[in-house]
């Protein structure tokens, strides 16, 4: 059984560059007493931090689709690499049961310089799999990526949609029980866009969770069961989309 | 079952039929090839194309529900299943021992992953060499150059004959690069693969061993040139077991200075000009261009640089020249040394990486 339990998670990123640090700030600092404000804090070592995500905490199960809204900087993508296990918690805990696939960077995680097919190779020896295995994965993403002879090129020859449906094809063809996706991914056009919500409900043993993260709300209301609207690296609110969603566009309106 | 793949449009369907066909006959390549390109281009416009292929791939995909699924991939599904039950993401913040534990399991799970990391070393070379015209051969050229023009002029200068000066000074000359090549390559093991951190959840041992194996890699383009010189001035390695043991020292030892200077480098962006000067003092204060031998008084210090021992283990052992005892022994205490600091480091910052990089 597939399930995503977060609890009272918080990430702070640390600022080591730029002036946070110089001996001018420290001291002004210590002088006149001055204190940082919004999200910027500072941990026990006097290191100045940015909160990221404060003090999130959900649980999905199987057959739940997630969509996470928010403005460009609610820390959407910040909490889908936490789910993923890249950034691992300054505070709390993120438990996930299940394959994790991810969509999460532009970059995809691929290797521009190198073609389709020895980037679906690679990411078949990272799920272990044999060489039979990943000619059948490559199979697979052929048939639903619609490359053709781009499969050999490097992925600097592709366009946009071209990278996109290679990706998503990669991404869904290990079969996930968790799949986890960044807005990018919506860079696809209308018929691969309903190319790819087939391909997910294809999935049913497959992903069984889906996290989103997206500021359209037509996606939401298409993809999502529950949404959680995150504002400042908080969850201002969590619940069914038809709920949240209306508040939401209100707040932003 | 899989979802049964649905096409994007009609004329694909027959073209990916014609493609099957390309695989048997490959004269048909270049035609079919630049059919299919056009398909696939059009896909992309098919937004702006508007409903005419936009609405096909429905029919396509229903209308065919016989058309061969690609997407049963049994070998997959098995292999998948025989990988046990499905993995557990359990992440806190880690007190105490958690980060040896978790260092250690890296360090286990990165070798699961060894023919990934393994690959991705070998298409990083693979990758360099496009587009070039001698390919590898540069750098056998260019080692070939350097130590002809060296070794003719030390051997003059040091007043040695050039039949012992110059396998010693070919033979110490690339194994300095692949130690060089190590320390600078090493400080961006992290930061180089940025893109790739933050894709997915990786062991950071793979990355390390991606650099281990593309250094691995650059310096077996200048063992031709060792070869050839240690045939023609009929130099033969002593065998025994000094020369496993001190080709798998200088292995964990290269992986080890991997992942120190990679972990540094991560946090610190003033690790690489530090570290390339610090080895370019160490070049010449190490028996690299001048043969240990030459020097009497106060030889007994030379010990107390870590590149000596380390260097001497092999490159006495290849040529021939007994290697004391007391340099093996102080080889081995300085990577025990380096493997401790190494490794604490990494497990006191992995979970760190990915915020730094």
């Amino acid at each position: 059984m597939a399930g995503v339990d977060v609890s009272n998670l918080t990430i702070s990123f640390p600022l080591y560059h730029g002036d946070a640090r110089s001996l001018k700030k420290t001291l002004s600092g210590a002088l006149g007493g001055r204190r940082l404000s919004g999200r910027f804090a500072q941990d026990n070592r006097n290191r100045v931090t940015v909160r990221a995500l404060t003090d999130i905490s959900f649980s999905l199960r199987p057959g739940d689709r997630l969509g996470l809204i928010g403005r460009n900087g609610a820390g959407k993508t910040t909490l889908l690499r936490a789910l993923a296990g890249i950034y691992e918690p300054v505070e709390g805990r993120v438990l996930v049961r299940g394959r994790i696939g991810t969509l999460l960077d532009t970059s995809l995680g691929m290797n521009p310089e190198l073609s389709g097919r020895e980037n679906i190779r690679l990411r078949g020896l990272f799920f272990g799999l044999s060489d039979k295995a990943i000619t059948e994965v490559e199979q697979d993403v052929e048939t639903f990526a619609g490359l053709g002879s781009f499969m050999d090129l490097p992925l600097k020859t592709y366009s946009s949609g071209m990278g996109v449906r290679l990706s998503f094809g990669l991404a869904t063809a290990i079969m996930p029980q968790v799949l986890i996706m960044d807005e990018w991914f919506m860079a696809g056009d209308e018929s691969f866009m309903r190319r790819a919500a087939q391909r997910i409900s294809g999935l049913v043993e497959g992903a069984e969770i889906l996290v989103i993260s997206t500021h359209m709300p037509e996606i939401v209301e298409k993809w999502c069961t529950r949404l959680l609207w995150m504002e400042q690296g908080r969850v201002v609110m969590d619940g069914p989309t038809d709920q949240v969603l209306p508040a939401y566009l209100e707040a932003e309106s | 079952m899989r979802p049964q793949a649905p096409d994007f449009c009609l004329s694909h369907c027959r073209l990916r039929r014609g493609r099957d066909t390309i695989r048997r006959d490959r004269t048909a390549l270049a035609l079919a090839g630049r059919l299919v390109y056009r398909a696939a281009m059009n896909s992309d416009e098919n937004a702006d194309a508007g409903t005419q292929s936009g609405d096909a791939p429905m029919a396509a995909g229903s209308a065919a529900p016989d058309h061969p699924a690609v997407s049963a991939e049994p070998e997959l599904r098995a292999e998948i299943a025989a990988q046990g039950p499905e993995p557990v993401l359990d992440l806190r913040p880690e007190k105490g021992f958690a980060h040896i534990l978790h260092a250690l399991r890296d360090f286990r799970q990165g070798m699961a992953l060894f023919r990934l990391g393994w690959m991705l070393g070998w298409l990083d070379i693979k990758l360099r060499y496009r587009g070039s015209m001698l390919g590898p051969f540069w750098m056998t050229i260019s080692t070939a150059v350097l130590v002809g023009s060296m070794g003719v002029l030390y051997a003059a200068l040091f007043h040695i004959e050039l039949r012992v000066y110059l396998p010693f000074l070919s033979f110490s000359l690339v194994l300095w690069a692949l130690l060089g090549s190590t320390v600078s390559e090493g400080c961006a093991t992290f930061t180089r693969s940025a893109g790739l951190i933050h894709a997915v959840r990786m062991p950071f041992s793979t990355h390390v061993l991606r650099v281990t194996v593309r250094n691995f890699l650059t310096f077996l383009h200048s063992v031709g040139v060792i070869a050839i010189v240690f045939m023609i001035f009929h130099i033969t390695p002593t065998l025994n077991w000094q020369i496993p043991a001190s080709l798998m020292l200088w292995g964990v030892d290269l992986y080890a200075i991997t992942l120190l200077v990679g972990v540094l480098g991560a946090r610190f962006r003033d690790i690489p000009p530090v570290s390339a000067s610090v080895m370019q003092i160490l070049f010449f204060v190490t028996p690299v261009l001048w043969k240990p031998d030459l020097i009497y008084t106060g030889r007994q210090y030379m010990l107390l640089d870590p590149c000596f021992p380390f260097l001497e283990i092999i490159r006495g052992t290849f040529m021939g020249t007994p290697v004391r005892p007391s340099i093996w022994l102080m080889a081995i205490l300085y990577s025990m040394i380096l493997w401790f600091i190494s490794f604490l480091l990494f497990a006191r910052m992995r979970a760190r990486l990915a915020y730094w990089v």
